[in-house]
């Protein structure tokens, strides 16, 4: 009786000392002494939650069971260790800048703030923890069971189920006490720290201490210990491989990923370099503790009675031999990695549970603004104590109704497959710019399930959460779905089995997710901060000042970090700006600062969003600047459619300077064609006149003139006639009125009507290639000619050569007819190729009486037939094409 | 810059940086190391626990040595591994 109540005072004793010491450092640090807390050694020490009780006394049973296995444990995170300059570093350096909370912020962070996947870390954590946490439970009233058991034979399981639940309040209370007692970002809690490196040397020393009882009290040095090892049933080197290698891989992804590791590896971290000291500091650590496990369980297993609960040698050893003062700094050794444990975890999963389930909601559920009513300080702690007491009650439940018969590895090994599966999305986060959010949520989702399935339910066997059948058959009879032989990988130890299927279709589905989606635009900006975060540390999104209202801001401010330390902030900005009282002007390094000091509290994107609300910017910088950019390239766009544009007018105003130049020389030759026309006119009308007048005046006129002077104007009245026939012929065609005689011929034939009619004057020579003119047209011959016919009498008229000669040429060009008409004259100057198809155009000084009606009448009639007609510069004289659509028959045949 | 310094400078950045790669290859280094007592089980009776054990606790101390020998040269902090200096070495959390 007097070793238990000795073990009840110094147990007392003990976690009064914790307390004060807890409470000393904390003050220590709020007054700015105390630089030794921010040591590398203590941060070392601190990362020594790894070594649970799963550790001091799970780790003997472990050996015990199978040998040298249980060191996989302790490798993964030596290796991770080791390896901290490309893993650990840029994981800390994230959770600085980024000013990260918890392993559920640094994943939902990464992936563009989601909430979603924020809310599922955290469940999972949840789900995976709190088995843990009942087995730290467990451990300790199981260790006051042995010490009751030497005392006064079997104590019931009630005692034990009372001895857990004390501790989990005692735990309750002291995680709540130092664990919430600032509501700070970052969460660093200094007498937490503090407590549990003095727990890491107590149990260290603790453990160090059985070893040396057991190699040199209860053996003769190490050669003997090690002939009882050889002796004893683990002296053979029996390791399935796999299960070597999967578990150092567990262990590894476990230590990362353990939300209490998060914890202190991170969020607790002062200083990048104090991963220097724990690069080598920690595997020693780790090295001493697994150091003298074995000889622990083998002579444990040669000097207990069979049956005897391996997972209590360290313990009982010391009983057993009546060494009860070891026997107590071996309980308090055991006590101390339990608690340390809970009271970090609860920590840890706390501050996820408030800030990424109860504040949200919460938040939501006033509203969504901070200033509306009710102290946010007082909601977040609120909900903060709640969660801790929650999570450590909900692992006493587990406890109690587990029963706690099971053997302790067993659940921690359950417990690290669950939380491995953070790892694809964690560190495929930290590496890979691709990966999405979609990606993440797919693995992390897929991984939990396959994990569910495969290990935690089956955990508790067959028969209490899955049915004995599904063991046997699988669920619906569905053979290659059985939980331990998934896709019929049958015979593998099922924790390997679990840590394969699951991590593999975890990362499976982690990268065809990331491959498939497409990120959104906080997601980018995020993945590129986190990866390249060497590159450029500190860039949380700026605030540009704006109209933000300081004494709003002061009041959420208060209500989120109280009264007194945010007057204090508010008046210390404002003092740096120049400014006395309260109301610092909302420039972007004050706005900046108080975003940081609101993020400690309420988290990184919910203060952000607190703040946006106020100074009345409710989207995130992010959207906003997309937005900015998009109208940026909406604005060049739109230039460039100018420039276009005004390029095209340029084109136009080009074109329509042509076009004015060719009217004014139009009408100038208008006006000129209208004294021509004049002139014609006139001159057969004076004629015409007067010789109407001698024929009417003139009584004596003999028959010989009276015939002399009508035909006179006979021939002038003929001219007139032709003069206006030609001006309504344009007319007409112009109008589009023309109706088109049309109909078979050989072009020959139109040729030849054509030289026929203007054969008057012989001074031309005409060309002709007969063998050519053997095509058959379906046209209006009769206008085809009047074509031909011009063009045969403008050569007559206008070619200035001394032997005037006229090639006709025709040949098939592209399935159309083309008939070339090219004199041997000095051609049309170079001015006039614009003018000669319009209307009274009359080139150079003409020595005619044409009214420049001809080639006028020319194009319109070919535009009736379908053709063109143009003027061909370049040639030896003036040249003229003709350009015809001809059908399919060409040839006479 | 004196060139007498800058050479100097070189050496000690240059030193760094193979550590540097030193320190991303000693967790391969490491595993390789222990996955090596897999290969003895094959053999004729297999190895003894206490040999095994013997072995991987001395690995375990040249790990450790060797981190250490390595992390001596690591820079940490922001500018480390980068050629710019990158503000801010501790930011301390608001308080």
């Amino acid at each position: 009786m007097a070793t238990l109540n000795l073990l009840i005072a110094v147990s007392i004793v003990y976690v009064v000392f914790l307390f004060c010491v807890a409470f000393a450092a904390d003050r220590a640090a709020r007054q700015g002494r105390g630089a030794w807390l921010r040591s590398p050694l203590i941060y070392t020490l601190s990362l020594s939650i790894y070594c649970t009780a799963w550790t001091f006394y799970g780790a003997v049973g472990f050996a015990a069971r199978s040998g040298l296995e249980y060191l996989t444990i302790y490798l993964g995170p030596t290796l991770v260790m080791i390896g901290w300059w490309w893993s650990l570093r840029k994981l800390v350096r994230i959770g600085r800048a980024q000013r990260i909370t918890s392993i559920a912020d640094m994943i939902s962070s990464r992936y563009g703030k989601s909430n979603l996947l924020a809310v599922i870390v955290t469940l999972i954590a949840v789900i995976g923890t709190t088995p843990y946490i009942a087995l730290q439970l467990q451990s300790v009233s199981l260790s006051f069971a042995a010490f009751a058991e030497t005392e006064r034979g079997l104590v019931d399981a009630g005692a034990v189920q009372d001895t857990a639940l004390y501790v989990a309040l005692g735990l309750v209370v002291f995680t709540i006490l130092f664990g919430t007692r600032n509501l700070d970002a970052n969460e660093r809690h200094h007498g937490v720290v503090i407590a549990i490196a003095l727990e890491a040397i107590v149990k260290l020393l603790a453990l160090l201490a059985v070893g040396v009882f057991v190699v040199w009290g209860l053996s003769d040095g190490i050669v003997h210990t090690l002939e009882r090892i050889d002796a004893s049933q683990i002296a053979d080197w029996e390791v399935s491989p796999s299960r070597w290698t999967g578990l150092t891989l567990v262990s590894a992804a476990a230590f990362l990923c353990l939300p209490r590791m998060f914890q202190v590896m991170v969020v607790e971290n002062e200083d990048e370099g104090h991963l220097r000291t724990a690069s080598w500091a920690f595997p020693v650590y780790l090295m001493l503790i697994s150091l003298f496990v074995v000889p622990i369980a083998a002579v444990g297993l040669e000097v207990m009675p069979t049956g005897a609960n391996p997972d209590l040698f360290v313990l009982k050893l010391p009983l057993l031999a009546g060494q009860e003062g070891l026997a107590i700094l071996s309980f308090l050794g055991g006590f101390s990695s339990a608690t340390s444990m809970v009271v970090v975890a609860a920590i840890a999963l706390s501050t996820m549970v408030s800030n990424h389930i109860v504040m949200p909601i919460w938040l939501r559920a006033t509203g969504g603004t901070a200033t509306i009513s009710g102290d946010v300080r007082q909601v977040a702690l609120l909900a903060r104590r709640l969660s801790i007491a929650g999570i450590v009650l909900l692992g006493y439940v587990y406890f109690s109704l587990s029963g706690g018969g099971t053997a302790l590895a067993a659940i921690g090994l359950v417990a690290f497959v669950g939380v491995s599966q953070f790892l694809p999305a964690l560190m495929g986060g930290l590496f890979w710019r691709g990966a999405t959010r979609t990606g993440a949520l797919a693995g992390l989702c897929t991984g939990f399930v396959v994990w569910l399935y495969c290990l935690f339910l089956p955990s508790f066997g067959p028969g209490v959460l899955l049915p004995q059948s599904v063991f046997d058959a699988g669920p619906l009879g569905l053979g290659w779905l059985r939980p331990y032989a998934l896709f019929g990988a049958e015979g593998m130890d099922s924790v390997v089995h679990a840590v394969m299927w699951s991590l593999l279709l975890n990362t499976a589905a982690f990268i065809i997710g990331s491959i498939l989606s497409f990120p959104s635009p906080m997601e980018r900006l995020q993945g590129a901060q986190f990866v390249n975060v060497f590159e450029h540390s500190r860039t949380a999104g700026s605030w540009s000042g704006g109209m933000a209202q300081s004494e709003d801001l002061l009041i959420m401010s208060q209500r989120i970090m109280g009264a007194r330390e945010a007057q204090a902030l508010f008046a210390d900005m404002a003092r740096r700006q120049g400014l006395s009282g309260y109301l610092p002007e909302p420039s972007p390094e004050f706005l900046e600062r108080l975003e940081r000091e609101l993020s400690g509290s309420v988290g990184a994107a919910t203060a952000h969003a607190m703040i946006s609300q106020i100074i009345g910017r409710a989207a995130v910088s992010v959207e906003d600047l997309l937005a900015v950019a998009d109208e940026t390239a909406q604005i060049m766009e739109y230039s460039s459619q100018l420039e276009a544009k005004s390029e095209e007018q340029a084109r136009t105003a080009r074109q329509l300077r042509e076009a004015n130049k060719l009217l004014t020389q139009l009408s100038l030759q208008k006006d000129e064609f209208l004294s021509q026309v004049s002139h014609e006119l006139r001159t057969p009308m004076t004629s015409i006149r007067a010789f109407s007048e001698i024929l009417r005046d003139t009584s004596e006129l003999g028959p010989e003139a009276q015939q002399k002077y009508s035909s006179i104007i006979h021939d002038e009245s003929r001219r007139l006639t032709r003069l206006l026939d030609d001006l309504l012929d344009l007319s007409v065609l112009e109008s589009g009125k023309v109706t088109l005689n049309t109909q078979s011929g050989r072009l020959g034939d139109m040729l030849d009507r054509a030289v026929a009619a203007t054969s008057g004057d012989p001074g031309l020579h005409i060309i002709r290639e007969t063998a050519q003119e053997d095509v058959w047209l379906t046209t209006d011959h009769d206008r085809l000619a009047q074509v031909f016919i011009n063009l045969i009498a403008n050569a007559r008229k206008y070619c200035d050569a001394p032997e005037p000669r006229l090639t006709i040429q025709p040949r098939m060009q592209d399935g159309r007819l083309v008939v070339d008409f090219s004199d041997n004259g000095s051609g049309i100057a170079m001015a006039d190729h614009g003018l000669i198809f319009e209307k009274f155009s009359r080139i150079g000084e003409t020595k005619t009486s044409g009214a420049g009606l001809g080639l006028a009448i020319c194009r319109e009639i070919m535009a009736r037939l379908g053709g063109t007609i143009s003027y061909l510069p370049g040639q030896k004289g003036a040249t003229f094409r003709v350009v015809l659509p001809v059908e399919t028959r060409l040839a006479a045949q | 810059m004196k060139p007498a310094k800058s050479v100097f400078l070189e050496r000690r950045s240059y030193r760094r940086r193979r550590m540097g790669d030193a320190a991303v290859l000693l967790p391969l280094f490491g595993t390789v190391l222990l996955l090596i007592p897999l290969l003895w089980q094959s053999a004729e009776g297999g190895a003894r626990t206490t040999d095994v054990m013997l072995y991987i606790f001395g690995v375990w101390a040249l790990l450790a040595g060797l981190a250490r020998l390595v992390s001596g040269y690591l820079e940490v902090g922001p500018a480390a591994g980068t050629e710019e200096g990158v503000v801010e070495p501790s930011h301390e959390g608001p308080g």
